[in-house]
C-alpha cells in the first residue's frame, strides 16, 4: 500500500504521515502510524486514553520529535522542528489544557503567540472582525482572568484563525464547553471546512465525532486500529475499536439485600469556607451495606462541599452530622475516618486524588500511612517506610485496575487521565473497604476504563460495602445506583430507588423542587 | 533658601535611592525573579562608585563605575538563580551579605576621606526662578535621572512588545516557553537592568547624600526598597509616589525629633514595613487586582525542560 500512496498523491491530500514512529525509553507511544488528512474535510482521531493520540498530534505540531517515519506536507517530506515551523507551514493547534496569561488582555494574549508579521497595528479590529465573523465573539480588550472557559478557548481557536491555517488540530475542544457553546463550535468547525481547511479532531465524544467528521483513524496501544467512516459506524461500533472488544456491559447482580447502616449523615449542616462555595442545609442520608447510593446534581450545587464534609476534610462541630459504622465522627479528620474501614476518592485526581510530582507508590503511602488494613503496614513508625509493601500494592492496583504508565513507579502526573483515575480509585478499592465515597467516578475518562471503574464499584458493593457515588452523569448513575437522592444549592432530596425514578423526575429534583424555602433552613443554622 | 524649600530638597534627596532601587527591582519582579539582593548591590555601587570617583576624581566615573558594580553583583545573582536554578530566596540573601562584607573590606581604605560631591544643575533663568525654580530645575542629576527611569519604565512596560513579554514571563513562564520566548534571557536582561539602577542608588548614597564612605551605609534602604516594590502593587506610578511618601514621612520624623516631638525613630523607620502588610492584606482581599498585578512566576525558579 505504501509503494502506490506516492502515486496516488491527489492535490487534495494535505498531509500524510507514513509509518510514524514515536519510542519514549522502550515504550513506543506511537508505533507505525499512517494517517492522510485531506483539504476541506475533518478527520477524527479517537483512542482510549494513552492510545497515543497526543503523542501523534505533538508530532504533527513539531512539539515532540518522531524517532522513525516521515510528515509529507503536500506532497513535500520534511521535518517540522518546533511549533513555530508548523505554523508557519499553516498548522494550528487548539491544546486541551490551553496555556493563556491570565493578568493580559485578549488582544495582548494573542499578540504574544503570532509571528511578527502578523502584528499588525489593528490587530484588536482583525480580532474582533474575525471573532465575529466566525460567531465567536470576543472583546479584545477584556482581561482572560475575566473571561468563562469557553471564551478562553475561543481566543486559542481566534489565535489560529488569523494565521489562516490549512490544517487545524483540536485536542477535545468539548470538554469544557456547555452545549450551546459547543454546536457554536461545530459551525465554525463547518465553515472553515467549506473554505478548504483540514481539521483534525481528537474526542472521546463518539456522537460528536459522527456529528462532524468525514473520516476517522483509531488508535489503540500506540497502533492503527481502524480506519473508516463514522457515518456509517454506530457509538457503540466505534466504542468496540477503540477498546478492542466490546465494550464490557456492566453486569448488575440484582438479587442482593442491603444489610445494615454503615454511613449515615443526620442534619449535616455546614457553611462553606470560600466566598462561592455552597452552604450545606440540613443533609439527612443512610447508606447500607451492600447498596450504591449515587447523588446526582447539576456540577456547583454543593457536591465538593458534601464530599469535603463525609470525608473529613471539613470536619462538623456537631458529632453526630457524619456517623460511619456506628461511630460519631463530626470531628474526625480524614484519617481518623479512613481507620473505620472507610475510603474516598475525590473528583479531582491530580492535585488533590493524587499528587502530580510524586510516584504513584508515594501516592499510595499519601493515602494509606494512616490505616493498617492487612497485616502489613506501610508506614510503621520509626522504622520509616515499607517501600516493599507500597511496590506490592502498587503493583496490584496495577494488574487489577489496568493501569498503564512509562513505568511501573512513573510518576503520577505523567498518567493520562483515565490511567490515573484507575490508579486513584484502584489504589482504595484495593483496600476493600466496607465503606466508599467517591465524587465523580469516570470523568474524563475514556468508555473502557469507565466500564472497568463501575464494575469495580458494583463488585464491592455486593461483597457488603456501602458506597456513596456523587456523579453528574445521568447515565452513570443508572448504571451504578440502588437508589438515587439529588443535590440542589446544598439541599439532597430523599433517597428513591433508582428503578422507581425516571430521568425527568431527577430533572425536576434537579432544578429544585424538593428545597425547602431556604430563610428558615438558614434560621435553624445560626 | 526659606525653610520648606530645604524640607523638600531634603525629601526629594531621601526618596530618590529609594526610587532608584525600586524601579530596577519593579522590573525584576514583572519578570518573575525575587532578588533580596539589593541592599548588597546598592552598598557595592556606594563604595566602588566612592572608591572610583576618589581615583579619578570625578564623580560622574565613579557613578558609572557603581552601575557596573551594581550589574556585576547582580550578574552573580542571575547565573545562581536562573543558570543553576537556586532558590531565589537564598541566594538574594547571600548577595546580600557578600554585599555588605565586600564593600567594607574594599572601603577600608577610604573611610573618613572626604567626599566628592556631584553638583547640582543649574540652568541659566529658570534655576533663579523664585519659590519652584531651585526645586524643579536645580536638583542633582540623578533626581531627573530616577523620574526619567520610573516613566520610562511605565512606558516600557505598559504600551510596548518588550514590556508585554516581561510581563508575560512573569506571570506564566511555562506558557512564554511554550510559545517561543526565551525565559532565562529575558530574566537575565532584568536582573541586570535591576542591578545597573541599584548599583546607581548605592552612587547617590555616597556621592551625593553622604558624600563619604561610611561602613553599611545603606542601613537597610534597599530592604525599604524592596517593600515599596510591593506596595507599589508593582505600577510604577505608585511606585514613585510611595518612595516620594516614605522619604517624606523619614524627614519630617527628623524635623519632628529635632524640634523635640518625641516620636521614637525606631517606629518611622518601621512605618515601610507596616505600610507594606496593609498592602499586601489589601491585595489579597482583592482577587482581580492580585491577579492582574501579581507576577504570578515571582520567585519561582524556571527550568526549560518541563
Amino acid at each position: 500500500m505504501s509503494s502506490t500512496s506516492s502515486v496516488e498523491n491527489s492535490p487534495q491530500v494535505l498531509l500524510e504521515v507514513r509509518a510514524l514512529t514515536k519510542k519514549f525509553g522502550d515504550f513506543a507511544a506511537n508505533q507505525s502510524i499512517d494517517l492522510v488528512l485531506e483539504a476541506g474535510k475533518t478527520h477524527a482521531l479517537l483512542g482510549e486514553n494513552g492510545a497515543g493520540k497526543s503523542t501523534l498530534v505533538k508530532m504533527i505540531y513539531g512539539a515532540l520529535q518522531p524517532t522513525a517515519g516521515s510528515i509529507i506536507w503536500q506532497g513535500q517530506e520534511l521535518k517540522i522542528d518546533n511549533p513555530a515551523t508548523a505554523r508557519e507551514l499553516g498548522i494550528g493547534m487548539v491544546f486541551q489544557h490551553f496555556s493563556l496569561f491570565e493578568a493580559l488582555t485578549v488582544a495582548e494574549n494573542i499578540s504574544l503567540a503570532l509571528p511578527p508579521q502578523l502584528r499588525t497595528h489593528d490587530l484588536e479590529e482583525r480580532i474582533a472582525t474575525l471573532s465575529k465573523d466566525y460567531g465567536l465573539p470576543l472583546n479584545p480588550h477584556a482581561l482572560v482572568a475575566d473571561l468563562s472557559v469557553g471564551e478562553r478557548q475561543r481566543i486559542e481557536i481566534v489565535r489560529c484563525l488569523l494565521q489562516e491555517p490549512r490544517l487545524l488540530i483540536m485536542d477535545e475542544p468539548t470538554a469544557v464547553l456547555t452545549p450551546q457553546e459547543a454546536d457554536a463550535l461545530f459551525a465554525t468547525l463547518n465553515r472553515l471546512t467549506q473554505e478548504g481547511c483540514a481539521v483534525l479532531y481528537i474526542s472521546h465524544r463518539l456522537e460528536e465525532v459522527k456529528q462532524l467528521c468525514h473520516d476517522a483513524t483509531i488508535l489503540r496501544h500506540g497502533e492503527v486500529v481502524a480506519q473508516l467512516d463514522p457515518q456509517e459506524e454506530t457509538a457503540s461500533t466505534l466504542a468496540q475499536h477503540m477498546v478492542g472488544s466490546s465494550v464490557h456491559e456492566v453486569r448488575r447482580h440484582d438479587s442482593h439485600e442491603a444489610g445494615e447502616v454503615l454511613l449515615q449523615l443526620l442534619n449535616l449542616k455546614q457553611a462553606s469556607d470560600t466566598p462561592f462555595g455552597v452552604d450545606l442545609i440540613d443533609i439527612n442520608l443512610q447508606v447500607r451495606s451492600g447498596e450504591i447510593v449515587a447523588i446526582a446534581g447539576v456540577a456547583g450545587n454543593g457536591q465538593g462541599e458534601l464530599f469535603a464534609a463525609i470525608s473529613g476534610e471539613q470536619t462538623n462541630k456537631d458529632f453526630d452530622a457524619v456517623i460511619i459504622q456506628d461511630v460519631s465522627c463530626g470531628q474526625l479528620g480524614i484519617n481518623g475516618r479512613r481507620q473505620l474501614d472507610t475510603a474516598f476518592v475525590p473528583e479531582e485526581r491530580n492535585g488533590h486524588g493524587a499528587v502530580g510530582d510524586f510516584s504513584l507508590t508515594e501516592n499510595i503511602l499519601l493515602s494509606r500511612h494512616a490505616v493498617t488494613d492487612g497485616d502489613v503496614p506501610v508506614h510503621k513508625g520509626w522504622a520509616g517506610i515499607n517501600q516493599a509493601e507500597l511496590s506490592r500494592i502498587n503493583s496490584h492496583v496495577a494488574q487489577t485496575y489496568d493501569v498503564r504508565s512509562a513505568s511501573v513507579d512513573a510518576e503520577a502526573g505523567s498518567l493520562s487521565g483515565g490511567n490515573l483515575q484507575k490508579f486513584v480509585v484502584g489504589r482504595e478499592l484495593d483496600r476493600q473497604p466496607k465503606v466508599l465515597v467517591i465524587n465523580q467516578p469516570t470523568w474524563g475518562v475514556d468508555a473502557g476504563a469507565a466500564a472497568l471503574i463501575r464494575q469495580a464499584l458494583i463488585d464491592l458493593s455486593r461483597q457488603g460495602s456501602a458506597i456513596l457515588v456523587i456523579s453528574q452523569d445521568l447515565d452513570e448513575i443508572f448504571e451504578l445506583a440502588d437508589r438515587i437522592a439529588v443535590i440542589s444549592r446544598g439541599q439532597l432530596s430523599e433517597a428513591h430507588a433508582a428503578s422507581e425514578m425516571t430521568r425527568e423526575e431527577i430533572g425536576l429534583l434537579m432544578s429544585g423542587a424538593h428545597e425547602k424555602p431556604t430563610n428558615t433552613a438558614s434560621e435553624g443554622g445560626h | 533658601m526659606s525653610a520648606y524649600e530645604a524640607i523638600i530638597l531634603t525629601i526629594i534627596t531621601a526618596s530618590t535611592p529609594l526610587l532608584l532601587a525600586a524601579i530596577g527591582e519593579l522590573v525584576v519582579e514583572r519578570s518573575g525573579v525575587l532578588n533580596l539582593g539589593i541592599e548588597g548591590m546598592m552598598v557595592m555601587g556606594a563604595v566602588s562608585g566612592f572608591a572610583m570617583a576618589q581615583i579619578t576624581g570625578s564623580a560622574w566615573v565613579g557613578i558609572l563605575m557603581a552601575m557596573v558594580a551594581g550589574t556585576a553583583m547582580s550578574l552573580l545573582f542571575a547565573f545562581m538563580t536562573q543558570t543553576l536554578v537556586t532558590n531565589q530566596v537564598a541566594t538574594g540573601l547571600s548577595i546580600t551579605l557578600l554585599g555588605l562584607g565586600l564593600s567594607g573590606l574594599i572601603g577600608s581604605g577610604f573611610v573618613g576621606m572626604p567626599g566628592i560631591k556631584l553638583g547640582y544643575v543649574s540652568i541659566p533663568v529658570l534655576t533663579d526662578l523664585p519659590y519652584v525654580g531651585k526645586l524643579v530645575f536645580g536638583q542633582d542629576p540623578l533626581v531627573y535621572i530616577s523620574l526619567g527611569l520610573t516613566v520610562g519604565v511605565a512606558y516600557v512596560l505598559k504600551r510596548t512588545r518588550m514590556g508585554l513579554i516581561i510581563r508575560a514571563v512573569g506571570q506564566n513562564h511555562d506558557s512564554a516557553h511554550a510559545l517561543g520566548y526565551s525565559v532565562i534571557k529575558v530574566r537575565y536582561a532584568c536582573i541586570a537592568f535591576g542591578g545597573m539602577t541599584s548599583g546607581l542608588a548605592g552612587a547617590y548614597l555616597s556621592l551625593v547624600y553622604t558624600p563619604q564612605w561610611i561602613e553599611n551605609m545603606t542601613a537597610g534602604r534597599g530592604w525599604i526598597a524592596l517593600a515599596l516594590v510591593v506596595f507599589s502593587t508593582w505600577l510604577p506610578g505608585r511606585l514613585a509616589a510611595g518612595a516620594y511618601l516614605f522619604g517624606g514621612v523619614w524627614i519630617l520624623g527628623l524635623y519632628a525629633q529635632g524640634m523635640g516631638m518625641g516620636i521614637p525613630s525606631q517606629l518611622l523607620s518601621s512605618l515601610p514595613y507596616v505600610a507594606t502588610i496593609l498592602a499586601l492584606i489589601v491585595i489579597s482581599t482583592n482577587r482581580r487586582l492580585s491577579v492582574i498585578n501579581t507576577p504570578a512566576s515571582l520567585g519561582r525558579g524556571f527550568v526549560p525542560d518541563r
